[in-house]
């Protein structure tokens, strides 16, 4: 069988047995930075920006909602059934979809829909990044087929960078088939390596931090 | 070296569009990986690339540990791990399970591994639709060629070039605007997406601990490829794994910044598995096929095996002021530039190209750059040394050796070294203190007729440096 | 000082850039050491290893550890040969203890000429004047093996009358790289004119450098090209009153 063929060539190779044990790897290098919250909006907001995102820092959820509705009007949204986005409100502006727990459905409604809405598990200060983990709650195509994506986070779950992410979650793959790192809008310089933003993913990238 | 590689050579020199489409991307690639790994702004730079080879020098030399732990996490999530041998099994495989689920439509993702066995022509060998989704390889698809640029494979290609191309293949009036080709392929291949049976991928990393592969792109097509069809199949050579999905805080630090200047790329995925219960979507099958291709065979060699270190950045490329002149297509086989010029010869053998290993300046600057700390300079004169003892036991470098076990003797008798110095002083000509364009033809060998081709020759001093310092005593 | 230092003055220099071993010389003594020349000398072996004759490359070595044994000091006119003979020889011994010994011995008396004057005689004014116009050429060797940036361009900054230009782009290859500037002959005269297009532009009538390999591919290309620029070893600079 090539499984047991190409793992013996690999032990012979290098002087193993099977089972052999392995001495332990270097130590995981992960630092964190004492960053305080205000320094912690200040630099996703700086980093996403720079990237022709959108960042928005409101107190309320109530301002949240606001600020979903009038970026949203005139589209046609799908919101993830991440329950923040209900708590806020903004599954209840008019024209959101909402709810969908079918693949086929949501796929659907996701293609033809102007936005997508979700929430975040995490978002990342030192690069403008979002973590969002695939869950019955956020489904993966809300925040990729849409040409534009708005993500409401509570500023608690704004992490200082990808280091802290690693040291709270060590082992994603426990909570989720996807876990994906969103920084910024899609983008390619495949031709002429002139910038183009939306290629494949969302060409708008929208951040509501609340709290 | 072979003719070919020496005409693929001189006609990309030749080529002045070309010439400029490479050297002004790769300057552009090159400055943005320096402004973000300068000391003031990384200051850990040198320690993570330090840390990056630990780890990397850790998981090759207990290869066969990882990827039994990879493989063990993978079917815990309901995944499954195939090892293929070379490509035959690699295609055997994706044709086997797309007849089991009458798939025809395939859409991939970037993936050199995939290059490296012709995978697309495989399956379009057997009736399947097999569909390249990153904007670069999709132009190259439909023009039938291989990627000139790890990171940027369609970077010798202007816009007009890719009206041709579009207008060609899909039927299209030709279009110019680069950001209107851009969205005509964006709804080109969302049809793809959305109606495809398989979605395969590459793996930027495999990570042992989690089960996981890392895919790691900026257009969002490895996502729609890995969420959108029913399977997924990651296609990853066997040196791609880590350890622990940890080990990413030190990975993810280099890799964007060394291939284009960003601080991370603009879709990072963790894949674990198919989707788990109650996750709306993603794939309902996992499968991770395990590629040697050769791997093996670079494996037993303790200096070299750092060629497996490579996490396909593309700093390299983008520094190289040989690959900056010759470009992607000059190379033989599908990886070019300074990585490459090493992998190849140990794929396929030192006489698949036996100039390439000497198609290189050895100016470091290549192993300056690398974030997991490769010293190709190091493997490319060890490769020098095989490339020389293949060919004088077979009997092909005749007069070279000659030559150089002449320079040897000569440089070990040091009175007839400059006997041999003053003869030649004596036969070349010399006017004024002027630099020479042409020697007389007993002078005219081949080495001294290619410097003359492309520059002059210091005139012949009155005296050597040891005749002056003799005569001042 | 009157202490006693040997110039590996290398095959290049010697049989065609004697000068700059005259120069090299001339600035040693100035400083006050005896200088000698060992007669055996002839090469570091560079060449061969380069070509990926390691057999041929170790017999040459072993007459470079031969001729060198009894010199406590080694000044060497160029950064690639040093390399060579630093990081290199101990490559072609590994398998023979008792030589890689002397090569361990002789990596620690060998030193390229500007590293020796900046380390070594812990000097940056030499006295030199020279009124010109210059630009420095980073060889790669020097550059990425040896480490070599910053004590030229000290050694640069005291001459009196001289005004440094930085090239830009900084640090790319001249393009001689051995017996790749004639296996690989378009490409390596490719890699220079981008190399000259480089010097022309800072206006410097005079580039500099450490290593005459490289300064003989830069002289070379623009010589062919008919430009007016000469080249200049740092230790014919340093030399210059």
């Amino acid at each position: 069988m090539t499984r047991d063929h190409i793992l013996h060539r690999i032990r012979t190779a290098l002087g193993r047995s099977a089972g052999q044990a392995v001495a332990d790897p270097p130590p995981v290098r992960i630092r964190i930075a004492e960053v305080d919250r205000e320094a912690r909006v200040r630099s996703f907001t700086t980093r996403l920006e720079a990237l022709a995102g959108k960042v928005y820092y409101v107190t309320t959820d109530a301002e949240a909602r606001d600020l979903v509705a009038s970026a949203i009007e005139g589209k046609t949204a799908v919101a993830s059934n991440a329950p923040y986005l209900r708590e806020c409100g903004i599954t209840g502006i008019a024209g959101v979809e909402t709810g969908i727990t079918g693949r086929d459905e949501l796929r659907e409604r996701c293609a033809a829909a102007g936005v997508g809405i979700t929430s975040a598990d995490y978002a990342l200060a030192d690069t403008g990044s979002l973590v969002m983990l695939s869950t019955p709650r956020e489904a993966r195509l809300v925040s990729l087929l849409p040409p534009a994506h708005i993500a409401v986070v509570p500023v608690e779950r704004l992490l200082t960078g990808l280091d802290e992410l690693m040291s709270i979650l060590p082992h994603p793959g426990d909570a989720t088939s996807s876990m994906v790192l969103i920084t910024g809008p899609s983008r390619t310089a495949d031709i002429e390596q002139i910038l183009v933003r939306g290629v494949h993913g969302p060409g708008q990238i929208t951040v509501v931090l609340v709290g | 070296m072979s003719v070919e590689f020496d005409q693929k050579i001189h006609d990309t020199l030749a080529d002045p569009k070309l010439q400029l489409a490479i050297y002004t991307s790769t300057a552009r690639l090159k400055q943005n990986r320096i402004n973000t790994v300068a000391a003031e702004v990384l200051p850990d730079y040198q320690e993570l690339r330090s840390q990056a080879n630990a780890i990397k020098k850790h998981s090759i030399e207990n290869l066969d540990h990882y990827l039994e732990e990879f493989e063990r996490n993978v079917t815990a999530r309901g995944g499954k791990v195939v090892y293929c041998k070379d490509g035959t099994e690699v295609s055997d495989f994706v044709l086997t399970l797309a007849k089991e689920r009458g798939a025809r439509l395939i859409v991939k993702s970037k993936s050199m591994t995939t290059e490296e066995v012709d995978l697309n022509e495989r399956l379009e060998h057997h009736g399947l639709e097999s569909v390249e989704t990153d904007l670069g390889e999709y132009i190259l698809q439909l023009a039938h060629e291989r990627p000139y640029h790890i990171v940027a494979p369609a970077l010798h290609k202007t816009r007009y070039d890719v009206a041709e191309i579009f207008s060609q293949s899909l039927h299209v009036p030709n279009e110019t605007v680069i950001e209107n080709q851009t969205m005509l392929a964006r709804r080109v291949l969302r049809e793809k997406f959305l109606a495809a049976d398989i979605g395969i991928s590459g793996a930027n990393f495999l990570v042992a601990d989690s089960g996981a592969v890392v895919l790691i792109e900026n257009e969002g097509n490895a996502r729609l490829t890995t969420s959108a069809p029913k399977i997924h199949i990651a296609i990853a050579g066997i040196e791609k794994v880590i350890p622990r999905a940890q080990d990413l805080a030190t990975f993810l630090k280099l890799l964007a910044r060394s291939a284009t200047g960003q601080l991370l790329s603009v879709y990072t995925s963790f894949l674990s598995g198919p989707r788990r219960e109650g996750e709306i979507d993603g794939p309902d099958e996992f499968y991770v096929v395990l590629l040697d291709n050769g791997r093996t065979r670079l494996l037993p060699d303790k200096e070299k095996r750092q060629t497996l270190y490579c996490i396909r950045c593309g700093a390299c490329l983008n520094t190289c002021p040989v690959y900056r002149k010759i470009g992607g297509h000059s190379f033989p086989w599908v990886y070019s530039g300074p990585i490459g010029a090493i992998l190849t010869p140990q794929f396929m053998g030192v006489q698949h190209e036996p100039g390439l290993p000497f198609a290189s300046s050895l100016c470091g600057a290549c192993g300056e750059v690398c974030p997991v700390k490769i010293d190709i300079p190091k493997v490319l004169l060890d490769l020098r040394n095989e490339v020389q003892k293949a060919q004088t036991r077979e009997k092909l470098n005749r007069w070279e050796k000659l030559a150089f076990r002449a320079f040897a003797w000569l440089m070990t008798h040091p009175r007839v070294y400059e006997l041999a110095g003053r003869m030649a002083a004596a036969m070349a000509p010399s006017v004024d203190s002027r630099w020479i364009s042409s020697v007389p033809p007993l002078m005219n060998l081949p080495p001294v007729r290619a410097w003359l081709s492309q520059r002059d020759l210091p005139p012949a001093p009155e005296r050597s440096f040891r005749e002056m310092w003799r005569q001042r005593r | 000082m009157g202490e006693r230092v040997a110039l590996f003055v290398t095959c290049i220099v010697d049989q065609l850039f004697p000068k700059v071993g005259m120069a090299m010389a001339s600035v040693l003594e100035h400083l006050g050491y005896q200088v000698d020349f060992p007669e055996n000398q002839t090469c570091c072996g560079q060449p061969a290893f380069n070509s990926g004759y390691r057999q041929e490359a170790r017999t040459v070595a072993r007459h470079f550890l031969d001729t060198f044994a009894n010199a406590e000091r080694i000044v060497v006119p160029s950064g690639s040969c040093t390399s060579m003979i630093v990081h290199h020889f101990a490559e072609l011994f590994h398998k023979e203890p008792e030589t890689l010994e002397r090569v361990h011995a002789m990596e620690k008396r060998v030193w390229e000429f500007s590293t020796f004057l900046t380390e070594v005689a812990k000097v940056e004014d030499v006295g030199a004047r020279l009124d010109e116009v210059v630009t420095f050429h980073d060889g790669c060797h020097s550059l990425r093996e040896m480490g070599v940036r910053e004590g030229p361009r000290r050694l640069l900054s005291k001459v009196r009358g001289l005004e440094l230009r930085e090239m830009q782009p900084a640090e790319e290859c001249c393009g001689f790289g051995g017996t790749f500037a004639v296996k690989f002959a378009e490409l390596s005269g490719a890699m220079a004119r981008t190399k000259i297009d480089a010097i022309l532009a800072t206006g410097a009538g005079t580039v500099v450098s450490v290593d005459p390999s490289c300064l003989m591919q830069i002289q070379g290309a623009l010589s062919r090209a008919g430009k007016s620029v000469r080249t200049m070893h740092l230790a014919e600079v340093l030399a210059s009153r």
